[in-house]
């Protein structure tokens, strides 16, 4: 019943003439562990694979159950459908827009709210702190911030998605915690040499705080590009939908992509195939620089809970 | 993170991600201990408002533009909420016309559908926290006893992958998986069974959300379990070893009340949180056939609300369900100091 493994410590039975080898039933489970891991990755990618296999599929092929991994009857017409309708890259291009203008105003938003409350000498700053945080904790909800945003007159414009969201209490308290971290003297030394505290913020705190600020970046620019609700609450015209949305509505069978079925009436028929080339085409950039930016998302999101 | 209402959550994120864990374990630390701070008036001298301006202006200055943002778009809503015992009218003041007390609280409790979307949001959030609340655990017990660098390496990014999409696409692959020609059916068919339109039947509904729950969270919520996992102390083990126990004894004595702090931490959080169930992809997922086992309260008050425009009627549905979430955070974090002696403050 009781074996003794041994992996990293070989010297602790000095009577066993070599390094231990696991027990049996632990290199079964190394093996039956490994099989399950790859399940899992198996799991997660399949639907992705799926997806990039129907969208080079005919349609007749989806229909009629056939496409899981392998492409059925290759063709990139679906791609050119999709690509040559203009609405899809005028919303294509609405997600970039919002996202860049939204991710500046955030960043501004919360890089100067975060030095603020990292000085801890200043007055008020337990105040300052409290009413970042107990927003975490309650919010107006759904339909109260809604009647706001109504009688703010923003529906319908840009700024309905880029302003209501604009901080993140989490990322402020990240970015707080960084700029603690900052060496109080080279401040000083920037105080006695006659900046201003502006001239401080931007020539001194800003160049030392490029690694948190290019992880706040990533963090809000993930967020907005994937966001749809406020845009789907808050904007009724096609030409300023984002792309989530455009895609939301293609699954959601309310197709307003009217220049997709061309007339032909038969938009049904077509659509898993246009579904999964939006899908492809909507999750390609994060897929792209997803490998390069996970672990700036990894380490942000631990940079709080060292202490913990 | 917020309780009320996950939509206008400031993180965008799921409720009760590691960042949840994260932003909250922040927020207590950025909590100024009480003691200290009354030694500080004490020892130093506060300064004066006045000083302090004349000292600090340039800082407030920069506070200024953040400060309207969080009294705009996080408080006036807060205050908005009094529409809630308020006769409201469109294009009116956001705050109603004139008091009518408790109309429209005793108007939801006696609204039969309010109980069925009640309880369904009872049924979601209490399978969803048995089954998605332990699964990154076992995640990353598994993936801490994989020897080979880069196969863990390897497992973890892709399994974190699904944190990084829209919940559009998430919906979209789901609808796409589980329609009648999709990979569930496909398989359904080649063990001999007939198709089942999953999206359309009410009784498949909370495998379908749960399942992607789990699909959605478990890579994700590995993280800080895992961080935990490698601050346990290695001497332990070997302790553990002399006394002659095996791999089994030793996951059971010492991993896991390694990690304890970390589990315990997650499940406060994914308590309180658990009457916000993912109301975005519902939404997006559901359809009339569905209701009956789909329908929660946050998109039923969705739909009364901005599909009916009954705003006051939606509002005290919302406060209602604040208030439960608020309830449910507060003791689960009370029984927890309590009873193990973590709590998130």
């Amino acid at each position: 019943m009781v074996t003794i493994t041994n992996d990293d410590r070989p010297r602790i039975r000095s009577n066993r003439p070599k390094r231990m080898k696991d027990s049996r039933g632990y290199r079964v489970f190394q093996v039956v562990n490994g099989a399950v891991l790859l399940g899992v990755v198996f799991v997660t990618l399949y639907p992705f694979l799926n997806i990039i296999a129907q969208s080079f599929s005919g349609e007749s092929f989806i229909r009629a159950g056939e496409v899981n991994l392998i492409p059925q009857g290759f063709n990139i017409t679906t791609y050119q459908l999709v690509m040559g309708d203009g609405m899809f890259w005028r919303n294509y291009g609405n997600t970039v827009l919002y996202t860049v203008v939204a991710t500046a105003i955030a960043m501004v938003l919360t890089t100067t709210y975060a030095y603020v409350i990292s000085k801890r000498n200043i007055r008020g700053r337990g105040l300052l702190i409290g009413i970042a945080v107990f927003t975490m904790f309650f919010n107006g909800g759904l339909i109260p911030n809604y009647v706001l945003i109504s009688s703010l007159g923003l529906t319908n414009s840009i700024w309905a998605i880029v302003l209501p969201n604009a901080i993140s209490v989490f990322n402020l308290l990240v970015m707080k915690a960084f700029f603690e971290n900052l060496p109080a003297e080279l401040e000083e030394a920037a105080q006695i040499d006659g900046l201003s505290t502006y001239g401080i913020l931007l020539r001194i705190v800003l160049p030392l705080s490029k690694a948190v600020i290019a992880t706040m970046v990533l963090f809000y620019a993930v967020t907005f590009w994937n966001s749809w609700f406020q845009a789907f609450l808050y904007l009724n015209q096609q030409e300023l939908f984002p792309v989530t949305i455009y895609l939301r509505n293609l699954i959601a069978g309310a197709s307003t992509a009217s220049s997709l079925g061309s007339g032909s009436g038969d938009l049904a028929q077509v659509a898993s195939n246009i579904k999964a080339v939006t899908m492809v085409l909507t999750v390609l950039p994060i897929l792209c620089v997803y490998p390069f930016i996970q672990r700036y998302f990894v380490s942000g999101v631990m940079l709080g809970s060292v202490k913990g | 993170m917020s309780l009320h209402e996950p939509t206008t959550a400031p993180d965008g994120a799921r409720a009760s991600g590691p960042e949840a864990a994260t932003s909250a374990m922040l927020a207590a630390e950025a909590r100024p201990p009480r003691g200290r701070r009354g030694r500080a008036a004490t020892g130093r001298g506060k300064l004066p408002w006045r000083k302090a301006i004349r000292r600090d202006w340039q800082l407030y200055t920069l506070v200024l533009l953040p400060l309207a943002f969080f009294l705009i778009f996080r408080y006036l809503p807060m205050a908005g909420n009094v529409i809630a015992f308020r006769r409201f009218q469109p294009g009116g003041s956001i705050f109603g016309e004139e008091w009518v007390g408790l109309r429209y609280v005793e108007m939801f409790l006696n609204d039969p559908t309010f109980w069925n979307v009640f309880g369904n949001t009872l049924t979601i959030g209490l399978v969803s926290l048995l089954i998605a609340f332990p699964a990154p655990i076992i995640l990353a017990l598994l993936l801490n006893e994989v020897r080979t660098r880069y196969f863990k390496r390897f497992v973890q990014t892709v399994s974190y992958l699904p944190h990084f999409l829209s919940i559009v696409i998430i919906a979209g692959m789901l609808l796409q998986l589980l329609s009648l020609e999709g990979t569930v059916n496909q398989v359904v068919r080649a063990f001999g069974g007939d198709a089942v339109p999953f999206m359309q039947r009410p009784e498949w509904f909370l495998t379908v959300y749960v399942s992607s729950e789990v699909w959605q969270t478990v890579g994700w919520g590995t993280i800080l379990y895992l961080a935990a996992l490698t601050q346990i102390d290695q001497s332990l083990y070997e302790a553990a070893r002399i006394d002659g126990a095996n791999r089994w004894k030793q996951t059971l004595h010492v991993t896991l009340p390694g990690i304890r702090p970390t589990m315990i931490t997650l499940l406060i959080l994914n308590i309180g949180t658990f009457m916000a169930v993912g109301f975005e992809k519902i939404l997006l997922i559901y359809n009339p056939l569905t209701y009956p086992t789909a329908d929660v309260i946050a998109t039923y008050l969705y739909r009364v609300g901005l599909e009916s425009n009954n705003f006051s009627y939606a509002a005290a549905i919302g406060m209602f369900e604040a208030l439960i979430g608020l309830t449910l955070i507060l003791s689960a974090n009370a029984i927890s100091r309590r009873v193990v002696g973590t709590s998130l403050w």
